[in-house]
């Protein structure tokens, strides 16, 4: 039997089968805080999931509206504070996986949240960095989920706020980072992961019913597809039944409409 | 030594004209009232510092109070921009905005920096295109390794305000829940507010390793119940997320804006602040 879903519910399931019960996962507001979330609630109990407000071991009963909610300090293992967290928590290599989104990426998965346009005269100023930057660089691995679109995927970035691969194989190494940086790149359309040699981005997977062609024309540069292409498995019911849950849980938690 | 007086003294003897002010807390304990108050009292030409400029500096920008703000990250969590303070970067309303931009770890590591009383923190990661706009990074290599780390200076601002639970009648200030960067944003300043939801003969219940900050760290603090609203204040009163969702509508509009900071800012006082969080509550 299938189930309908949605393409942002496929984004978000396929990026929290990303992650397991080992993962100690630095988690961002949005779509990585609903992926993490629902890898917690489903096929990962035991996961450590730490936002930025120093909430360590944190299991909210809802998605956080922002980083440091109450209930994020209530369920948490421990709460430490904000120089700590960055000061020994995250550039330690402690943690296993970051998880990110952006405004605006390109073929080495670098990553800008900073603004659309010139820095002096932006077209539209975005958040900024935030702790971005040193996930980027100190966590073990990074996950990108963000949806697929041309002006998100860009030829060239207007800030380079987060390092991904940099200009290409090598250059993390150059700037003396042992982590892996950007291993997977979630979208609504596919899954996207570094080439081995070149590390550009290639698609490795599309999801159901999504084509090529959908993929090439939501982005910027001429992007490349691999040998052995697969289709991104469908939710399962039960995947769908938590996030669902979680999602009603939240929009009544926060007075959403 | 802490003194205790009302939040419009406090403003009034810490807070002048062209001062670098910083008002912490993490999502948690944002001294709204402190700043209402600085509105009120029409300081203008302020350097703002915060992490996270959230709700509170959108409404210090758009009631004109800054020239600079010193920040890592300036969204309304979870919602989208804060609109006074793109409205001030992308128009000059009210007034030019200058921005300096960090990170979360420049800024934390600053403000350690900052109450260590050296004069810059270091770290180590790649800054990308933030060095090439704010010339405040740079790097330093390690005299033991040859390792190159970045260095930002460190932050001493010169009023640090923050938002904490409870005062003893000695003035010791008691911090719980996610207590942020506000113990390091208070070591740091020349000076220090602190408004509470309460004072109380002692902290009952307290752990030995409670974040406390001794009466000889704090210089004025003022009772203000309910002072972190919208904010939540752990213990007291959760998070309004409701008025966060809202801001949104009231501050895209430099009208709306107005007639808003007329109502719940110009025409009250400190006091309203224990309505709002009974109201919801």
């Amino acid at each position: 039997m299938t189930v309908s879903y949605t393409p942002d519910e496929l984004m978000t399931v396929a990026a929290a089968r990303c992650v397991g019960n080992d993962d100690v996962c630095f988690v961002g507001i949005g779509l990585p805080s609903a992926a993490c979330n629902l890898a917690r609630l489903t096929h990962a109990p035991r996961i450590t999931l730490i936002y930025e407000s120093g909430t360590i071991g944190t299991r909210p009963s809802v998605l956080p509206l922002s980083i440091g909610d109450g209930e994020l300090c209530a369920t948490a293992l421990t709460t430490v504070s904000v120089p700590e967290f960055f000061r020994y928590w995250l550039p330690s290599g402690r943690i296993s996986v970051g998880f990110l989104g952006a405004a605006q990426i390109d073929r080495f998965a670098n990553l800008n949240t900073t603004v659309i346009g010139p820095y002096d005269r932006p077209a539209v100023r975005l958040p900024g960095a935030g702790g971005a930057p040193e996930m980027a660089a100190a966590c073990r691995r990074i996950f990108i989920v963000m949806p697929h679109s041309r002006r998100a995927f860009k030829r060239r970035l207007d800030f380079l706020t987060s390092l991904g691969h940099g200009d290409g194989a090598g250059h993390r190494a150059r700037l003396g980072l042992t982590t892996a940086g950007p291993a997977k790149v979630i979208t609504d359309l596919c899954v996207m992961e570094p080439d081995g040699l070149t590390r550009e981005l290639t698609v490795t997977s599309l999801h159901p019913g999504v084509s090529r062609a959908q993929v090439e024309d939501a982005t910027e540069w001429p992007v490349r597809f691999a040998d052995d292409l697969a289709v991104t498995p469908a939710p399962e019911p039960g995947e769908l039944q938590v996030l669902r849950g979680l999602r009603a849980r939240t929009a009544e938690a926060h007075g959403a409409a | 030594m802490a003194r205790f007086c009302s939040l419009q003294e406090a403003v009034r003897d810490a807070v002048r004209d062209g001062d670098v002010v910083a008002m912490e807390g993490f999502t948690h304990l944002i001294p709204f009232a402190a700043a209402h108050e600085i509105i009120r009292q029409g300081r203008r030409g302020l350097t703002l510092v915060r992490m996270t400029p959230d709700l509170i500096y959108d409404q210090l920008i758009g009631a004109g109070c800054a020239a600079t703000l010193v920040f890592s990250w300036g969204g309304n969590p979870g919602v989208g921009s804060l609109h006074r303070l793109r409205d001030a970067v992308e128009h000059g309303w009210p007034r030019p905005l200058a921005l300096e931009e960090y990170s979360h770890a420049a800024m934390a590591s600053a403000y350690d920096a900052g109450a260590a009383r050296l004069p810059f923190a270091m770290f180590r990661g790649a800054p990308g295109g933030l060095a090439d706009v704010n010339p405040n990074f740079r790097s330093v290599v390690c005299p033991f390794t040859g390792e190159s780390l970045t260095a930002v200076p460190s932050l001493q601002p010169d009023v640090t305000v923050i938002h904490a639970q409870r005062a003893d009648r000695d003035g010791n200030v008691l911090v719980e829940g996610i207590i942020g960067v506000q113990k390091e944003a208070v070591l740091a300043a020349r000076r220090a507010i602190v408004t509470v939801e309460e004072i109380v003969d002692q902290f009952d219940g307290r752990q030995p390793n409670a974040c406390i900050l001794p009466h000889w760290t704090v210089h004025a603090i003022a009772v203000v119940p309910g002072g972190a609203f919208p904010s939540y204040a752990y213990g007291y009163y959760s998070r309004n997320n409701s008025f966060y969702l809202a801001w949104d509508g009231i501050s895209r509009d430099r009208d709306t804006f107005q007639a808003w900071l007329e109502e719940h800012v110009i025409k009250a006082g400190p006091d309203a602040f224990a309505a709002r969080v009974r109201q919801v509550a």
